[in-house]
This record gives C-alpha cells, structure tokens and sequence, in this order.
C-alpha cells in the first residue's frame, strides 16, 4: 500500500501542471518556440541548416543534429554558474538523442542543424520542457520531421505513480521518489528519451510507462496547436498601413550595398 | 473507395505527424508520408490537394539549392581559380573562372579586379550535386554584379509570390515606384531607387510576404500601392510582360561587347577564326 494518497499540489495523479506553449518567438532565428509547464519555461532557437563549423565534425552521409541546454543564472534557487557543466552537456544529448529518430537530416549532407534552449525559470521536468520546446521549434523551422517529440517526466513516489513531479514532490524525503523523465513519438508510441532517477521496481516503472502515453499525445497536441496559432491571423485579409517611422525603421535592418 | 476518410481542408495549415487522411484510396505527395494505412504530414506547411494526391506546400525554412534558379550571392572568399559566394543557403556556391565573366581573365590575374570580397552579384545555378556542392555562372542575360541600393531578406518560399505570375507583382512595384528590384530564389532582394521609394518597395514586399496566402493579392498590392504613392495604377497585361521578359532589362547595362559574345559563341568564333586562316594559307 502506498503512503501517498493525495499530491503536494492537489494534483490528480495523471494530472500535468498547466501546459503553455507558443511558436515563432524569437525573430531572428529560423524557428523558435516557448513551452511553459508550471513554473519550468524553456526557450528554443533553432538556427540552419547551416553551413557546418568545426569542419572535422561534418557528416558527408546527413545533417548533423547539434542541441545545447543552458540554464540561466537566476533560473533556480540557487545561482547556476553559466557555462556548460557536467549536467548541462549530459542533457543537450539526451536531448539530441532524442530528437534525432524524427528529424531527416539525409537532405541536408555536410550541414548542421543547431538547437538552443534556454531555461529561464526552473521547477523540475526541465529536460522535457527543452525537448518539447525544440521538437515546436525544428518545426517551426521548416525542417523534415516524421513526427513532433512530447516529453514529460512521470515519476513513482512510495509504488505510486504520479505524472509530472514538481519540485516539492521531487525532494520528498520520507518516500521513495523515482524520477522518469520519458520522450516519445505520438504516432508510433517510440520511446526516444527514457532516464530515471530514484527507486523503482520493473513492475511500477511499466505501470508508470503506460500511464505517461495517453499524457505525452496531450502534449503533442498541445505542440501542434502552438503550430498553428502562429498562422491564426491568415485569413485577415487587411493590409494596414503602417506609420512613416515604421517604415523607417525597418529599412535600417537592411544592407546598403556600394 | 472503402472507408477512405479525408481528415483536413484544402489549404489548411498542417504540422508534422498531423494525420492526413486515413484509408490506402490517399496518396502521400511531397511533405508527407505513409504510416499503416494513415497518411501524415512530415512539415509544417500549407496542405495541397490534388485528386487523390496530398502534399504540402512549406512555409518556412532556409533555401536548398536547385539547378537554374536565379539567385543574389554576396561573395566570402576569393579562391584559388573562382570565387565562394554565400547564398542564403547550407552551402555556398562556387563561381568559376570560365563563368565570371565574358572579357578574358589572364592567368594570376588579380581576381579582385572583377568580384571583390562582399559584393553582391546576381547568378544562375549551373549545377547542384547530391552532396549540395553549388555551381553558378555570372554569364547570361540578366546576370551582372549589383552596384549601389540595398539588399533585403525574404522568406524563400514567399519569392514566387513577390515575382508574381509571369513578374506581374514586381512589375508593379517597379512601376509604382520607379525603383529597380531583383528578386533572387533564396530570398535576397536587391532594390535600388529614390530611398523614400525604396522604403515604400520594401515594405511593400514585407506585405506581399506576410499575407503571400490570400488570394486577389496583385489587385490589393495595387490598392495599397496607389494609397501610398498616390499614383494610378494598372496591373501589367499579360503581353506587357511578355515584352518586358523578353527586353531583360538588364541586358543593356553591360558593354557592348559582351553582348556581341553572347551572340557569337566562343566556339564559332574559333571555327571561324580557323577557317580564315585556312583560306590565306592556301
């Protein structure tokens, strides 16, 4: 029997904190997105594909997929010393990895295809919350991808599975907490990105599995809709006329050639 | 038909891993692919349907190069026989000696003298192979390198709406504001005129590609021209453009002479060249 019969947070056990999720944010970028789950906001740019530099990391046969997580300084409690650590470049290849099964890169020989996700505030869940950020992002950008990525981490606390950990829930100390952080492939149900942390038996880490899917194709819907939001405006057929420094200021973004 | 079941409009926007339609009677065209017996979508993009055939038109993402488009190239790098120019894309282009120009190029020759580091020039891909190595030529009508204006990004897959049918769209903007605009298939545009004319070009392409999807645009581009610059207008006819393509306008504002190559083939004019040498010797 389990000691944890009702959440921290009120939560239902296969209830996600309220999820957020917006495309095309960040304007000089080829695509980009946000995605907010509770208090975890992730930022992706996606850049390419571009000409590939160091040239000895080029691939003649495809693309390269090349992720980099970074949390800010203030995104935690405690300050996060900028720069990549041992953390931080563990999770930007989980993260390659597991974006990569759906990403054709066959198109693009020689070139790379670069990622970054920016966590601005954090509360557990934000690998995640930077994989689903940069799966809307790579879509965002036009590229090739058989599929969108939804992650979320599902999690055991005392034999009972509980969906989306928090970072209350996280740090319970008189239970057992497993922490299992899950991407997978809505429409063939591949799981892509699978790490876990904690106590958990093989029982309860497929009962958690199985519980996680129907939560991950919400997610993913959640993604595709961000998608189309951006192009919600379309159909406004009314050119308006901007004013004269609207127009002024916008040729200076442009290039005078002599 | 069993119970083929179309799931989406014509011309809505769809995102990858979308289902399409469900049932074989659907056939996956470009921008989406088959799973079991479903049809998905593997871009974001505008959905298309032909028939029985579902494809997706793409509305964002870098230039891949292809073989004859006419593209703006700013040049990188100066090698040891051509130049590298970049051209919006994953992959540079290489221009060769042989195709840089129609005067004689001598050997080590300074080859800044014709394309200097950032100049921009208008090209033809010649040739693109299957690891996206980019051949252009700067030889052909309309091919020149760009002097004076200024050069503005666009989305690549919005081009073909700002050239219009047939050039009608940009034949538009040149008339209503006198400005010279070349538009390149990676989405560099180079326009040059009286620079409150070029702010009207610019923003009136940042129009045509932000609303690139409605329909009847020429004939509001021409509305929104007419409020601006206070000109009256008339949308090009048909035969208009078809002078207007075929005078390229461009063509005049190289020398004489390289146009009198252009006619005669270096070829010939070998053959030629031998065949009066021929006739004095014997």
């Amino acid at each position: 029997m389990t000691r944890y019969t009702k959440r921290l947070n009120e939560r239902g056990f296969d209830e996600t904190r309220p999820v957020e999720a917006k495309a095309g944010v960040i304007k000089k970028a080829d695509g980009s997105a946000f995605f907010r789950i509770g208090k975890t906001t992730a930022y992706a740019a996606v850049y390419g594909p571009r000409e590939c530099h160091p040239k000895h990391i080029q691939d003649p046969k495809r693309g390269i997929l090349r992720c980099n997580y970074n949390m800010m300084p203030f995104s935690a409690e405690e300050r996060v010393r900028p720069g990549p650590s041992r953390r931080s470049k563990e999770i930007s290849m989980v993260t390659e990895k597991a974006l990569f099964p759906v990403v054709h890169l066959e198109d693009y020989p020689n070139a790379v295809v670069d990622v970054f996700i920016e966590l601005t505030e954090t509360d557990a869940g934000s690998r995640c919350a930077g994989i689903c950020a940069a799966s809307i992002a790579l879509a965002d950008a036009g590229i090739t991808m058989k599929d969108m990525v939804a992650a979320i981490s599902t999690g055991v606390i005392d034999h009972q599975v509980a969906v989306d950990l928090d970072g209350e829930e996280e740090h319970i100390t008189d239970m057992d907490v497993a922490d299992i952080p899950v991407a997978m492939v809505p429409s063939t149900e591949e799981i892509t990105l699978l790490q876990m942390d904690g106590k958990v038996s093989k029982e309860e880490l497929f009962k958690a599995l199985e519980a996680v899917k129907p939560v991950l194709k919400k997610i993913a819907e959640t993604q595709r809709k961000a998608l189309k939001e951006k192009y919600k405006d379309w159909n406004d057929a009314n050119i308006t006329t901007g004013t004269t420094n609207d127009l002024i200021a916008d040729t200076k973004t442009s290039e005078k050639v002599d | 038909m069993s119970d083929a079941k179309l799931l989406v409009k014509d011309k809505d926007i769809v995102v990858p891993g979308e289902i399409l339609a469900v049932g074989i009677d659907y056939l996956p065209g470009a921008g989406t692919y088959r799973l079991g017996d479903d049809i998905l979508a593997n871009r974001l993009g505008l959905l298309m349907i032909d028939g029985k055939v579902l494809k997706t038109v793409p509305l964002s993402g870098r230039y891949l190069p292809k073989k004859y488009d006419v593209v703006i190239g700013k040049v990188i790098d100066i090698l040891m026989s051509g130049w590298k120019l970049d051209i919006n894309s994953a992959y540079p282009a290489v221009l060769p000696l042989k195709d840089a120009s129609f005067s004689y190029i001598a050997k080590g020759d300074d080859l800044t003298k014709y394309f200097e580091l950032d100049d921009y020039v208008v090209l033809k891909i010649t040739n693109v192979t299957s690891q996206n190595l980019v051949d252009v030529t700067c030889k052909g009508p309309g091919l020149h390198k760009l002097k004076g204006g200024r050069i503005i990004y666009v989305n690549t897959h919005k081009v073909p709406r700002i050239i219009g049918k047939k050039g009608s769209m940009v034949s538009l903007i040149k008339k209503a504001t006198d400005c010279k605009v070349i538009v390149g298939q990676n989405g560099i545009a180079w326009l040059s005129g009286e620079p409150e004319m070029e702010v009207i070009a610019v923003n009136t392409i940042k129009v045509i590609e932000d609303k690139s999807h409605i329909s009847g645009l020429t004939e509001k581009i021409k509305e929104y021209l007419e409020k601006i610059t206070g000109r009256k207008l008339e949308i090009p006819s048909e035969a208009e453009l078809e002078k207007e393509n075929l005078s390229e306008e461009h063509r005049e504002e190289r020398p004489r002479e390289e146009r009198r190559y252009e006619r005669r083939p270096y070829e010939r004019r070998g053959e030629r060249r031998f065949e009066r040498r021929d006739r004095e010797r014997y």
